[in-house]
């Protein structure tokens, strides 16, 4: 702690202040951008104090991740290389975090799967890094389009998930996720997804902090388990390696650090109600109908709520900020209201709504959908059309080949 | 990090595990000629492990950890199997994350510890079975080395899967009958050393764990060379008696046989033009340390 105030202040060998993050983020004056997600994922690391980045191409992060290329080359990240595949770069980024990096990096897709295996050993290692998942189909045939049925297989893996709808609340996120991952009582891995394309590849306002202002650094002995850097005493971890042992202890630790993880993502919940100002942003929620979505289906669903104003049927909306904590209060307070609870996504399993299935009372109030998958757009009629068909409102057919 | 960071306060000192007294008290970490003639006069880096009896790998970290010129600045990676049974009970920082990317795992710690270190000496020495290095890990061991990662790749060669029981590996011998191999090996063992080479590698060496004072040498060598220069692979054999079917005491005569001039242990070694001379050069240095010391004894006995 003392060692990050002491930098508060000062500046870095690029001319930016160290800044309290509070200051920065919510008293800075702010510059309108116009920008595309990719671009904003860049600006933001330049404001990171960002010590390693490890990149490797696949549509649509690649933008991205060749931009902050530029950033190393002038100078604001303190190493950035290409891996040669998702499962090295996140081991590399798992190593640089071992040795007590700040590191960041982006994925998509087939990359979030073929790296999978790193994601659980991130959490129970306590590596608080930063993935950048720009969502995008993982089905065969290949798909490259937007699609965010990787987020289901991360909810399970003890890292925090948050899923951001607009560039505005990337270029947020960004910074206060390591402000949230790398609190001592969190640090843990943090996957920042947003809709592949919709939010990279748009151009967007977005009101950046000042690009002399930067996060004060990642202090790596605030961390809960010891960096590796041979700077504390190498203590003998245990007695006997209980890893592949079976016994009782063995069982009972590994129990209770899989436990640890998860009250892990517990007290991150303070932290991101701090930082994001709540786990979910509300509309209308006196309404019957209630629109419950992440990322850019939320967007939609605001349209979808400006449609059916139009035709007098009231409707309300919850954002889910973040998917890991899961916002079980807040959701089954919001919505105690509605008789009905609409889940418009982009998969074709829905785990949105079978997570809030599994959340609110009176489950059957849930319907889940529409989806839409494989790179189609959902346009917000038909979220309108599926809310009145469900209400028993007439609707007509979308698909023009006549009812 | 220097020795007065393991230093234990005095009101705490009779509640902590003896062993750790003993690193405080007679560890090598900061002798500058440490090396596996300390093993028996000094406390090792090491405790007690839970290998088999006899095994020849319990030997090979012996020698290593009592050979690596700088392990209070040194951090280790391992991967699954054997050695992960081991490493918990070493002396100095290691990482265990997941079954064959420790060199995936080392490049970004060795970069990490760049970016924080700058101008100090952090060595990264990745130690796994070949298993991990040359079947699961290959793309990561080869790509290591393609960036020129500046750290040390040891493989303990075993010639199997020996943790999970002995099953057929890409370094096991053509012909071999192995779990998985239920007819024998159909191909070569893979020529990883000279794959190490062609990848790049400044320093190769493929001999088996027999001679404490070999190991100490290629240690050495292999931890400066990745140091100052580049890349360097380590091939011993560390062979499983359990998987052969020898005794406990075998060990040894295994490892000796094995490194006979027509044999695949025979000591082969590669050293590229730069690595020549910054050996060279250690080796000057070392001579006029040595003469140096001599006099000053000289002049202390006169």
């Amino acid at each position: 702690m003392a060692d990050i105030h002491s930098v508060i202040g000062t500046k870095n060998k690029k001319g930016q202040t160290y800044t309290d993050t509070w200051k920065m983020m919510n008293e800075a004056p702010r510059t309108p951008s116009f920008y595309t997600g990719s671009e904003v994922i860049k600006e933001a690391l330049r404001r990171a104090s960002c010590d390693v980045m490890i990149a490797y191409p696949i549509t649509p992060q690649s933008e991205a991740a060749a931009l902050i290329g530029e950033l190393f080359a002038e100078g604001y990240i303190g190493d950035y290389f290409r891996g040669e595949s998702e499962f090295a770069v996140m081991s590399q980024c798992a190593g640089a975090a071992f040795g007590g990096a700040r590191v960041f990096t982006t994925t998509a897709g087939p990359g979030t799967m073929r790296a999978m295996e790193n994601f659980p050993m991130w959490s129970g290692a306590r590596l608080p890094i930063q993935m950048i998942v720009t969502c995008r189909g993982i089905n065969s045939p290949l798909s490259i389009q937007p699609d965010t049925l990787e987020i289901a297989y991360l909810l399970n893996t003890g890292m925090l998930v948050w899923h951001a709808e607009t560039a505005q609340d990337f270029f947020d996120w960004i910074l206060k996720g390591y402000m949230v991952s790398e609190e001592p009582d969190v640090h843990l891995p943090l996957a920042l997804c947003c809709d592949g394309f919709f939010v990279t590849h748009t151009k967007d306002v977005v009101n950046l902090t000042p690009a002399d202002m930067c996060l004060p650094p990642y202090d790596p002995y605030r961390s809960p388990v010891p960096c590796m850097d041979m700077e504390c005493p190498p203590v003998r971890m245990m007695r006997d390696p209980f890893v592949m042992k079976s016994n009782y202890i063995s069982y009972a630790t590994h129990a209770s650090w899989q436990q640890e993880i998860w009250a892990a993502v517990e007290r991150s919940r303070k932290h991101s109600i701090h930082w994001l100002n709540g786990l979910i942003d509300t509309e209308n929620t006196d309404a019957e109908i209630m629109i419950v979505a992440s990322g850019t289906a939320v967007s939609q669903g605001r349209e979808a709520i400006r449609l059916l104003e139009d035709e007098g049927v009231r409707c309300g909306l919850v954002k889910v900020k973040t998917l890991r904590p899961w916002p079980e209060e807040e959701i089954r307070e919001a919505t105690k209201n509605a008789k009905h609870i609409f889940v418009p996504e982009f998969n074709v399993t829905g785990w949105l709504a079978k997570e809030i299935k599994a959340t609110v009372p009176n489950h059957e109030r849930v319907h889940a959908g529409p989806h839409v998958c494989g790179g189609m757009t959902m346009p917000p009629e038909i979220i309108v059309s599926e809310i009145k068909t469900a209400l028993g409102m007439k609707t007509f057919s979308l698909a023009g080949r006549g009812s | 990090m220097s020795k007065e960071r393991i230093q234990i306060s005095e009101d705490l000192y009779d509640i902590m595990p003896s062993d750790y007294q003993d690193l405080v008290k007679s560890a090598t970490y900061g002798k500058e000629d440490r090396g596996w003639k300390d093993i028996g006069t000094s406390k090792e880096l090491i405790e007690q492990h839970s290998l088999c009896a006899g095994c020849p790998e319990s030997m090979a970290f012996r020698y290593i950890l009592a050979s690596l010129p700088n392990p209070e600045d040194t951090v280790m990676v391992g991967s699954t199997g054997c050695t992960s049974l081991v490493f918990p009970m070493v002396a100095v920082h290691n990482i265990h994350s997941l079954f064959g990317n420790q060199n995936a795992i080392a490049s970004g710690l060795k970069r990490a510890l760049s970016v924080r270190f700058p101008g100090r000496v952090k060595d990264v020495v990745v130690l796994a079975g070949d298993g991990a290095t040359v079947d699961i890990g290959l793309d990561m061991t080869l790509q290591a080395w393609f960036r020129q990662e500046k750290f040390t790749t040891i493989c303990f060669d075993n010639e199997l899967y020996a943790n999970t029981g002995g099953q057929e590996s890409g370094l096991m011998q053509k012909g071999f009958v192995a779990k998985m191999a239920p007819v024998g090996k159909l191909f070569d063992k893979v020529r990883l050393p000279e794959i190490a080479r062609e990848s790049g590698c400044h320093y190769v060496v493929n001999c088996t764990v027999s001679k404490p004072s070999l190991v100490e040498k290629v240690i050495r060598n292999a931890v400066h060379i990745a140091r100052e220069i580049g890349p360097t692979y380590l091939q011993l054999y560390t062979p499983c008696i359990l998987e052969i079917g020898k005794n406990s005491m075998e060990g040894l005569q295994e490892m000796r046989d094995s490194e006979k001039p027509t044999e695949r242990f025979a000591y082969k070694e590669y050293v590229s033009e730069p690595a020549k001379q910054l050996l060279a050069e250690l080796a000057a240095k070392d001579k006029e340390r040595k003469a140096a010391a001599k006099q000053l004894a000289g002049q202390a006995s006169a």
